[in-house]
Order: structure tokens, then sequence, then C-alpha cells
């Protein structure tokens, strides 16, 4: 196993029973490695599996079969190394901003000596001036950003998003997306994002991982190759675009694609 | 004009009670009525006169509030909008003095008027003092085990399947029992009468409690705890800073309602069978047809209890800060 693999995931497979009873194949035969500090977008219909795959990632959830590792260590459990970011972004409500992005140094008990990191990822994520607001005080964008904050103050190997920018309204999700990019470039970080937006894998992406549902399972694996910072309306962009959407069966029959930003 | 405005609102609030002052003052005392007089060092006041004080300290308060409040539009209006309840409760006052002390034309001894009733101060305060101070005790003892404990149990309930499943159908039964039904037991198995009334406190502060607290605990979201588990927290940093946080406005609630339950078993047990206690004060006056010292009890408590509720008010606040402007409230 070369040494810039970060994570390796392989042969996993997960099945769950639904309200039904019905077994349901989640994920079947996964196999995908991710290089250090590559970003990696998951993207696919609903009941893909996407999500599925980031909670065994995360350490929320087990395979059947199959063995998921970082840094050459199998996930058993949750650990700060694996940080995960959701779409509500789930802070907690009786914490400001500040306390929201200590949560982990305190948790872990390492607050004394890194005290100095929560003003540094505050001012990262541009919200000096909120550090004593509560969540329900800030901005869906804003509380994402410290969502972001809080987990990779402690340093992850690789950072988890499962759709962090779902339910944000399109000018927020850009802003974030930059963000997102900025803060790769400062913490060195391994990225995986799980996406519904082919837009948002292709603007963020080293690579994509095109999911398909039912068994869920990846059906291509596409590189991204174009320089920062991208432009969204350029021709290679657009070509990887209806390239993806062909894939999941999205594309119109026309060659063009429906709108352009 | 608003300054008029507000002039008009001090003078409204206090206007009453200057009333109720000159109805005392002036207003023949019709009824045949001994009028005792009581001597403190050089001072020699009877109940008129210690009324009248009364209502003067309270035109007084009445009227620092208003100093105190004038600098500010929020507290301004605050003041003017009770108003005609203060002046209304005046009014009140000087009605009640020419029924109950002036013509008293209420049932006697069950009415006496507010003057009378300022006589018990006057009469008895080292004894009611004694008796306040024996209910804050009991009732501080037997509320703060009672708070500790069901916060304790609360969070074992809520926490551990095993425990709720063995524990709670305990609570669920014995909760909805009274707490004074356990008044034999604990008027004869305990050493002294004032533990076994603090183990009734603690009972009755137990079950509210420990139930809301156990279903704060439970509703915490799963996804909280997941994702605090991805930022490094193992189990008892769980519990204390996400299950516990996130319990914190039910288990506030539990306290309330607890703080009500105690109000009332306090009484009760000290009705009951203590050797103090403002119970105990409103009995052995009873006994006596004292009603005036009742209604001393009564108003005595009414302060200390809203007092209690205030400081558990301020409390909540507090804790529950970042709740404000999340709820209504």
């Amino acid at each position: 196993m070369s040494s810039d693999i970060v994570l390796s995931i392989s042969g996993v497979n997960r099945t769950y029973q639904d309200d039904r009873g019905n077994t349901v194949e989640a994920l079947r035969d996964i196999n995908l490695s991710v290089r250090r500090g590559e970003f990696v977008s998951f993207i696919g219909p609903s009941g893909c599996g996407k999500t599925t795959l980031l909670r065994l990632i995360a350490g929320l959830d087990a395979p059947e079969s199959g063995s998921v590792t970082l840094d050459g260590k199998e996930i058993t459990s949750p650990d700060p190394k694996h940080g995960y970011v959701v779409q509500q972004g789930g802070l907690f409500p009786w914490l400001t901003v500040e306390q929201n992005i200590a949560f982990g140094l305190k948790a872990r008990h390492i607050f004394g000596e890194n005290r100095a990191q929560v003003a540094h990822y505050i001012s990262l994520i541009g919200l000096r001036g909120f550090e004593k607001a509560f969540p329900h005080q800030i901005s869906g964008g804003m509380a994402q950003r410290v969502a972001i904050a809080r987990a990779l103050i402690n340093k992850p190997e690789a950072l988890l998003l499962d759709e962090p920018m779902g339910a944000l309204d399109s000018f927020t999700r850009a802003d974030i997306q930059d963000k997102l990019l900025e803060l790769r470039r400062e913490n060195d970080a391994t990225m995986l994002l799980v996406t519904h937006d082919v837009d948002e894998a292709i603007y963020l992406s080293d690579r994509i991982v095109v999911m398909t549902p039912r068994p869920g399972k990846i059906s291509d694996l596409l590189d991204v190759k174009l320089p920062h910072p991208r432009h969204r309306g350029g021709p290679e962009f657009l070509s990887i675009r209806r390239n993806i959407l062909e894939k999941l069966n999205l594309a119109s029959a026309q060659p063009q694609p429906e709108y352009t930003i | 004009m608003k300054n008029i405005k507000f002039i008009g609102a001090a003078a409204g609030t206090v206007l009453g009670f200057f009333a109720a002052f000159l109805v005392n003052l002036f207003v023949r005392q019709a009824a045949d009525m001994e009028v005792q007089t009581y001597s403190f060092g050089a001072v020699t006041l009877d109940m008129n006169q210690t009324y009248r004080l009364v209502l003067l300290a309270l035109i007084l308060l009445y009227l620092v509030i208003a100093v105190c409040s004038c600098f500010d539009a929020g507290r301004r209006m605050r003041y003017a909008s009770r108003m005609p309840f203060r002046l209304a409760m005046g009014l009140v006052l000087a009605i009640w003095d020419i029924l109950g002390t002036k013509y008293l034309l209420l049932p006697q001894p069950f009415f006496p008027g507010p003057a009378k009733i300022v006589e018990a101060f006057l009469m008895d305060s080292g004894y009611i003092l004694q008796n306040t101070v024996y209910s804050l005790r009991l009732f501080a003892v037997g509320f703060a085990l009672g708070v500790i404990i069901g916060i304790g149990t609360g969070i074992l309930i809520g926490w551990f399947p095993k425990i709720y499943y063995w524990v709670y159908p305990i609570l669920k039964i014995t909760g909805v029992i009274p707490a004074v039904t356990w008044m034999p037991f604990a008027l004869t198995l305990f050493p002294t009468p004032f533990a076994g009334a603090a183990f009734l406190i603690v009972i009755c502060a137990w079950f509210p409690i420990a139930s809301l607290t156990a279903g704060g605990i439970q509703s915490t979201p799963k996804a909280q705890l997941e994702i605090a588990r991805t930022l490094g927290a193992k189990t008892p940093y769980l519990v204390f800073h996400v299950a516990i946080p996130h319990a914190m406005p039910q288990i506030f609630t539990g306290i309330t309602t607890a703080n009500a339950f105690a109000f009332t078993t306090l009484v009760i047990a000290e009705m009951m069978g203590q050797p103090g206690g403002l119970g105990y004060y409103i009995n052995a006056s009873k006994v006596w047809s004292a009603y005036y010292k009742v209604f001393a009890a009564i108003v005595v408590m009414a302060v200390m209890f809203s007092l209690i509720m205030y400081g558990i008010g301020l409390i909540r606040g507090r804790v529950l800060r970042w709740q404000k402007g999340l709820v209504v409230q």
C-alpha cells in the first residue's frame, strides 16, 4: 500500500432492514482509496448509499463485510481523526460559537494548551465578533462554517462532509464552497464530500465518485483536473457536468445543458 | 409631556396607599375595640400606628422604585402599566380597614382588619421569626436533597436502559402517591421530627424532578450524541456536556413543579407534627382563635415562597440564557 493513501475502503458491504422488514442492500462491494490531501465527492441519487458510506468512514456504523482503514488502522468507532459534519450542522444550542468550536479540545482534555486555536479558527472562518453568539443568533451559513471549524480544530486526517451545504441558499453555498477550498489549502486536509449537487462536486473535487442505487455501488470514478479557481461556466466544466449527468441518466436529449451559471 | 405622564403614574401608584393611610388616621373607630400598645425600648406603638408606618413604607418603596425606573424607557412602561393594580390594592386596604377594624362588619374573629394582622407582628415578632427560620431551614434541607437526588436518579434512569427498566416503574407508582401519605412512617422511623419532615419534602420533590430529568436525557437527539462522539467525546463527557445541558430546560420544569409540591408538603408536615415552623405557628394560633396570627403567618409565607420562586427563576434564567429569543416565554 502506497504511503500517501490515507483512507482505504475494500470490499465493503452493508445491508439493513427497512420498516417493512425487507432487506435493503445499501452498499455492495465498495472499493476506494483516497490519497492524502485529496478532495473526493460522492454523488448519486438518494438511496445510492453515499451517506451510509460516509457514516461507515466516520465510524458511526460498521460494515457487514470488508474494511475501512485510516492510515492503515481499521475504523471501528467515531474519532476526531475522521471528523464529521452534517447537513444541519448539529451545533450545540447551549454553547456559544466559541464554545462549540472548542468542544473537541475540551472533550479530549487538551483545551488548556490549545486555547489559542479557537480564536485562530474563528478568524479563519470569518466569524470574529460572533464568538459569544449562540447558534440560533447566527445565520445558517455561519452555523455551517462553525460546524466545519469545530471538526477541523481536531486536525482530522480526513474531514467527512455529509451535504453540509444542502440546506443553504445558492449564494451562501457558493461562499462556503470557496471557504472549504481555502480551509483545505490552510490545513492540508483530506476531504470527502457527499452531495447531490453536480456543480458543487465539480467545483470542489479532485475526484468524483458516481454512485447508483439498489444496490448502492460505485458506478464511475472521474478525475477533475481543472486548476483552481474553477469557472462554473467554462467549457471543460460543462463537459464534465454533461458527462456526469449522462452517467446518472439525468442528461436531457439535447447536447446543451439546461442552464449555465 | 412624557414626564408629566410618568409623574401621574407614580402619583396614582401611591394614591391608594395614601388613601388607606388617611382612612386609618381619620375614620372614627365606630365599633368597640380595645387597642393595646407595645413598647420597644423608648418607642411605644399600637396596631394602628404600626399599620400606618407599614403604609408609609410602601409609599416610600414605590416612590423609590419610580425614581429608579424613570431613567429607562422599558422600566417606566412597566411601572406605569402596574399603576392601576397598585392603586386598587391601596383602595382595597382602605375599604378592608373600614369593614374589618373601624366598623367590625366582617365576621370576627375570622376576618380581622389589616391593622390587627400587623399587630400579630408587634406581639409575636421574635416567635414568628423563629418559626420562619425553622420553615426555611426545613425547606432548604429537604428541597436541596430532593433536587440532588431527583436529578441524580433522573440521569441514571434516562441514560441507562437497564436502570430505566427496573427503577422507572417504581418511580411511576410511588410518584403519584402524595408525599404526605408517608407521614406515619416519617414521624416514627426518623430520629427527629425535622428529619422526618425533610424526608417528606425530599420524596415530593424527587418524583417530578427525576421523571422530567429522565425524559430530558432520553430526548437528547441521537445526531447530537453522534456528532459529539466524532469530536472525541467519551461517555462521561457525553452525559455531562451533551445530555444534561440538553435536558436542562426540562430539569428546571421539574424543579419548578417540585417547588410548588414542596411548599404544600412543608406546611402540611409542620401542621401535623413539628415543634416549629409557620405551619406549626398557624396551628398553634388557631387553637386560641387568633386568626389574625394565622393571616400574619400567611403573609410571611406569601413573601417567603415568592422570594424562593423568584430566586429559582433567576437561576433558571441564568442557566438557560442560551434559550433567550429561541423560545416564547
